[in-house]
């Protein structure tokens, strides 16, 4: 018997199966798809026999950059991405977390510089298992519990 | 190749430390020199530390640089809501290279990446201050003769103490053995340890700042306990005379060892210490200087090889 897709399938662009229900709009302004005028499906809360609930984000004729897609890994480390080509999945991807963060978290230092100037945060990943980040600028480490998002 | 900017003592290899310990040697022999002649190097003391300034400020003055900047933010347009990234722009228009004081963490680090000049940091907040390191790492090199091998007491605030984690830094290319004397609430961050084991540096930790010590030692570097630091005040008033160094606990002591500290000093070297031969902190102190002018000229290009 066929399984009923929860939501639309796609003819060609990108689905995001398998984020974690209370990021999925984390992911959205982190792919800063606000920006795009592309059909998008965005649905949360569904059930997922991995996870308990999830959410789905389909991309109509989109097409990330890799360091696009990696921006998420931080919210969303452990995603399926579906290329979609004529409703087939043609290529399937994880995100990797990448070895520098920018813009995207912030420093948990209240004295760090980039809390007190209008400027870019810069973090380097320096443990890809554990998620620990530290700052380029102060050098405060931070652990994957304390990473608050910008 | 060579950093452009000096902003933690990290920036420096092997042989940039090297580098700039032969150069400040020749600087010691005669600090007055016409090097900087037609430059103009900035102080900008978003911070007030004098004695920083004073140091920076002599150094560029003997080499006949001239000197432009502030002592203090109070006299900055900071106080107008000015960027620390403009009022970078708008120094680097004027000078050849810039000194700076910040009370933020990691303005330093930011000025270098916006800055046309070299930036050279002389503090930032307590992150870094590397050239308190590179002239401890001289004092040590010219006390020792050497800084490979050594075995280095450093007693004291261990936890937040800027300038003991940059030495522990610096000193790591070197094979040091390191005891780390400290009370309870003050000891060495983990961090730190974990640098060491990764480079396989031995250390010991006390907490009582015993005569072994002291007699192992070929430096001891002193720092202050600041009552400040302390959550538990009781802690502070049973630990407070505890760390601190009377002539008689030298008398079994290294023909070596010298006596360093940051400075200033408050009670934890008693003044009956300053007449031994070994306490060698006000030439510490002096040895800034000579570094300054070797990092300054460094980072400016000016090749002091062949002087």
């Amino acid at each position: 018997m066929r399984k009923e897709l929860q939501v639309a399938a796609l003819e060609n662009g990108t689905a995001i199966d398998h984020i974690p229900a209370n990021a999925v709009f984390k992911v959205v302004s982190l792919l800063k798809l606000q920006n795009l005028s592309n059909r998008i499906t965005i649905g949360n809360n569904f059930k997922s026999n991995k996870m308990g609930s999830k959410g789905i984000i389909k991309v109509a004729d989109k097409f990330f950059r890799e360091d696009e897609l990696n921006r998420i890994a931080l919210v969303a480390p452990n995603v399926n991405l579906n290329i979609i080509r004529n409703f087939e999945v043609v290529e399937k991807k994880k995100v990797v977390l990448p070895d520098e963060i920018i813009e995207i978290v912030k420093c948990n230092n209240p004295k760090c510089i980039t809390n007190n100037e209008p400027m870019k945060t810069r973090f380097h990943v320096i443990d890809k298992e554990k998620v620990e980040l530290q700052c380029h600028y102060c050098e405060l480490k931070i652990r994957k519990e304390e990473v608050v998002l910008l | 190749m060579q950093p452009t900017s000096l902003v933690n003592i990290g920036d420096y290899s092997r042989d940039d430390i090297f580098r700039i310990l032969q150069s400040t040697l020749k600087f010691k022999q005669n600090p007055n020199r016409d090097l900087l002649q037609g430059k103009v190097c900035a102080t900008l003391f978003f911070e007030p530390s004098t004695r920083t300034r004073l140091s920076f400020e002599t150094a560029v003055n003997r080499l006949r640089g001239r000197i432009v900047g502030f002592s203090d933010s109070a006299t900055s347009s900071s106080t107008k809501g000015e960027s620390l990234k403009d009022t970078i722009m708008m120094v680097s228009n004027y000078a050849d290279i810039i000194i700076m004081r910040h009370h933020l963490e990691g303005s330093a680090r930011y000025a270098s990446e916006i800055s046309p000049v070299p930036i050279i940091n002389a503090g930032d907040g307590s992150n870094q201050h590397p050239t308190q390191t590179m002239l401890d790492l001289f004092t040590i090199y010219e006390t020792q003769g050497t800084l490979e091998n050594l075995t280095i007491t450093i007693v004291g605030d261990l936890k937040y103490g800027r300038a003991v984690h940059s030495l522990i830094h610096g000193l790591s290319h070197f094979n040091p053995t390191f005891n780390f004397v400290a009370p309870e609430e003050l000891h060495i961050p983990d961090k730190y340890k974990t640098f060491c084991d990764r480079k396989n540096i031995p250390y010991n930790e006390f907490t009582d700042f015993s005569p072994d010590s002291i007699n192992s030692a070929d430096i001891l570097y002193m720092t202050r306990v600041q009552k400040e630091r302390f959550t538990d005040l009781m802690e502070y008033e049973k630990v407070k005379n505890v760390y601190v160094l009377h002539n008689d606990m030298l008398k079994d002591s290294k023909d070596n060892l010298k006596v360093l500290h940051p400075l200033p000093r408050v009670k934890e070297i008693n003044q009956d210490v300053d007449d031994n031969p070994k306490a060698y902190y006000f030439e510490q102190a002096k040895n800034g200087m000579y570094t300054r002018q070797a990092v300054i000229c460094d980072l400016m290009g000016i090749k002091t090889e062949l002087l």
